[in-house]
């Protein structure tokens, strides 16, 4: 149903890997439940029905399509480059995260399974998946680090609104990283009524190539909608990079128009000079965790270390597998942006354009705004604004100072 | 002839069932691991499972997470834990030793370096929690020459085919983990066990071992009964954690293991 690249080097191959990255490094437990959800999900893109239950769910509950805006001011301030914007803030519950919560959602039906788990970071995915959950009348439990409940307070309160359980996870460094152990835990104790749904393209084979498919909307949407709007495809296509499914959902479409530049941005933190950032593309290296083969912030003993981001959905060590791959290859470009670009870029989105964007998205944003600098005027880029700032804005004010 | 076949040969001639032990490399304190492996044997484990830490010990429960970041305090790494074993192996060569944990350490340390290290320290096997078969061929190539044996996971939920691929992919024994769960879960039921092992049995002549979930005598000799070894780390792991000095700690697990091993003998 998706639409696939064409070419034999489509990927991943049928063991999920992506070159050298990707794969399934679970416990045994686990490799029949993803053995089953490969099946099913193999059935799915088959069968015509799901892409239509797919696509109404979309259109009418999560309002797709998603415009593309120009931001006129915005980029007047920052640089040269017209900048277009891929509102995916407008998207119910306001990210991105919801294309590819529904499509598992379907899934979870077709499985009979009745008990729905999630990580969350940002809390965005866990809201996400508590809304479809909510939806399907399942049983819904997300783990949050307990650092991450603290900076995201609405999002926590807003999954309890909508039934889910939240389970605060106290272990290792209290942020997503350790919300998915515990969530791998809980799924292998409750494999057989429970799915997972994972929030990124992160993950054993086939999460990687299931939540790119998912979240592919964005792009192939995008594609339709610069040809129609400005007539051409854009020379650059900007996204922030947690686990990288608004990035991969954006540039997957374009893989192929090779004059077309990529640039995943990642979560610099307190700078590359220092070990405060969450940027395994650009300060680590390939090893295993959560499943999957690809670029981690480990020591040079294998140990996973402590990341830092100001926003809680990138503040992540690994990344998805495609993305160690299309870095590998050169296809995209990986970068870095600060805390303090990122919170610049938050404000002056905020106030020149009257979009208050989500601190991973103003990464990306901030990106765009370096790109322009030193572009022309004739320069077309896309940002992917991910999501929207509401969740942030009580630890932005506290950064100001003010308590809410 | 290795350590593991040499002790299952001996256990399968004495008609007798074999106690698996695991503990952490490293917890409480680093000073304690050769102490505690020697008791170990001493009260009659036939095999000494030694958890390699992790950050991330996604299919650990909260016991032996709570040891491996007692251990990750202490300075522990896969190097620590292997001349942990080298220190040891000074005292006994004749118990084998399994190392258990997960992938990252070993190939951040290498895997040709990591098969050499274990093999001059006088490690006989290993165990990597998260990695299935299918992924195992370059780490089970270069362990190979060095005869260090790469044990897999049967789990409830492994179908029967992919249980015979599994038999012939691992070698040592094979390890089936009796509860859908984490380490130190408690709801292990021996039926359901006793079927599984059948149906392994079937496939293999690989000795079979059971644990994840057994924590006491009775259960001991409950699944000693249908398996060829049974294996308790998580009750081991909290005693050795528990008492505040080392010479207690030990006899705490010397008694501990004596009576597991007393359990299973009479069956
Ligand atoms: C708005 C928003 N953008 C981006 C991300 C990062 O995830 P990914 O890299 O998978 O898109 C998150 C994660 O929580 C998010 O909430």
């Amino acid at each position: 149903m998706f639409r696939r690249r064409a070419g034999d080097n489509e990927l991943p191959d049928s063991t999920g890997h992506f070159g050298p990255y990707g794969g399934r490094f679970v416990a045994e437990t686990l490799m029949s439940a993803l053995d089953e959800l490969t099946r099913v999900y193999q059935d799915a893109l088959d069968d015509p029905t799901f892409e239509a239950e797919f696509k109404t769910d979309l259109a009418r509950y999560v309002g797709r399509p998603s415009p593309l805006y120009e931001a006129k001011r915005f980029a007047a301030t920052v640089g040269k480059a017209r900048i277009f914007l891929k509102r995916e803030d407008l998207n119910h519950t306001g990210a991105h995260k919801i294309n590819n919560t529904i499509g598992q959602a379907l899934l979870a039906s077709r499985m009979g399974k009745r008990r729905i788990i999630a990580e969350t970071g940002a809390g965005q995915h866990g809201v996400a998946t508590a809304t479809v959950a909510a939806r399907l009348g399942a049983e819904c439990t997300v783990y949050m680090g307990s650092t991450d409940i603290e900076r995201q307070k609405p999002n926590v309160y807003r999954m309890k609104m909508l039934g889910a359980h939240v389970q605060p996870v106290d272990s290792g460094s209290k942020t997503l990283k350790d919300a998915m152990n515990e969530a791998m835990r809980d799924w292998v104790t409750n494999i057989d009524t429970t799915h997972y749904i994972i929030g990124s393209v992160a993950g054993p084979h086939p999460y990687p190539v299931m939540v790119r498919d998912f979240q592919s909307v964005i792009g192939e949407e995008c594609r339709e909608q610069c040809l129609e709007l400005i007539g051409q495809l854009p020379d650059a296509l900007i996204a922030c990079v947690g686990g990288g499914s608004n990035a991969m959902g954006l540039f997957y479409p374009f893989l192929n128009d090779i004059n077309v530049a990529m640039v995943g941005v990642e979560a610099g933190g307190e700078g590359m000079h220092t070990t405060r950032h969450a940027a395994p593309l650009n300060g680590g290296t390939p090893g295993v965790l959560h499943g999957a083969n690809t670029y981690l912030m480990a020591d040079e003993d294998g140990l996973i270390l402590d990341t830092h981001s100001i926003s809680a959905g990138l503040d992540y060590p690994g990344v998805g597998p495609e993305h160690a791959y299309l870095k590998d290859t050169g296809r995209v470009r990986y970068e870095t942006v600060t805390d303090e670009e990122a919170l610049h870029a938050f404000r002056l989105l905020s106030e020149s354009e009257g979009i208050v964007p989500a601190l991973e998205s103003a990464h990306a944003l901030a990106q765009a705004a370096k790109t322009s600098e030193c572009g022309n005027v004739e320069d077309v880029i896309v940002v992917n604004l991910s999501g929207r700032g509401d969740k942030d804005l009580e630890s932005v004010a506290r950064l100001d100072g003010v308590s809410l | 002839m290795s350590r593991l076949a040499a002790t299952f040969g001996r256990l399968r001639e004495a008609r007798e069932k074999g106690l698996i032990t695991f503990i952490t490399a490293g917890d409480p304190t680093l000073a304690a691991t050769v102490p505690a492996l020697n008791q170990l044997a001493d009260a009659g484990a036939d095999v000494l499972e030694l958890g390699v830490p992790f950050t991330d010990p996604e299919a650990d429960g909260p016991s032996i997470q709570r040891s491996s970041e007692r251990a990750l305090l202490n300075g522990v790494t896969l190097r620590t834990s292997c001349e942990q074993v080298a220190l040891f192996r000074r005292e006994n060569d004749t118990t084998p030793v399994v190392l258990m944990g997960y992938m990252n350490p070993i190939l951040a340390l290498g895997l040709e370096q990591f098969a050499q290290l274990a093999s001059q320290s006088g490690v006989d096997g290993l165990i990597v929690v998260n990695l299935p078969p299918e992924e195992a061929d370059e780490l089970r190539s270069v362990l190979e020459p060095f005869d260090i044996d790469l044990i897999l996971l049967v789990a409830p939920t492994t179908p029967l085919e992919r249980i015979e691929t599994l038999a012939n992919s691992g070698s040592g024994f094979l390890y089936y983990v009796s509860i859908k769960g984490i380490t130190g879960a408690d709801h292990l039921d021996v039926t359901d066990v006793e079927r599984k092992v059948f149906s392994i049995k079937q496939v293999t002549d690989l000795p079979v071992s059971v644990g994840f979930g057994i924590k006491t005598p009775e259960t001991a000799a409950a699944v000693a009964k249908v398996a060829d070894a049974i294996v308790v780390g998580s009750a081991l792991v909290e005693t050795l954690s528990r008492t505040t000095t080392l010479a207690e700690s030990l006899k705490d697990i010397h008694e501990l293991t004596s009576a597991l091993k007393r359990s299973i003998r009479a069956c």
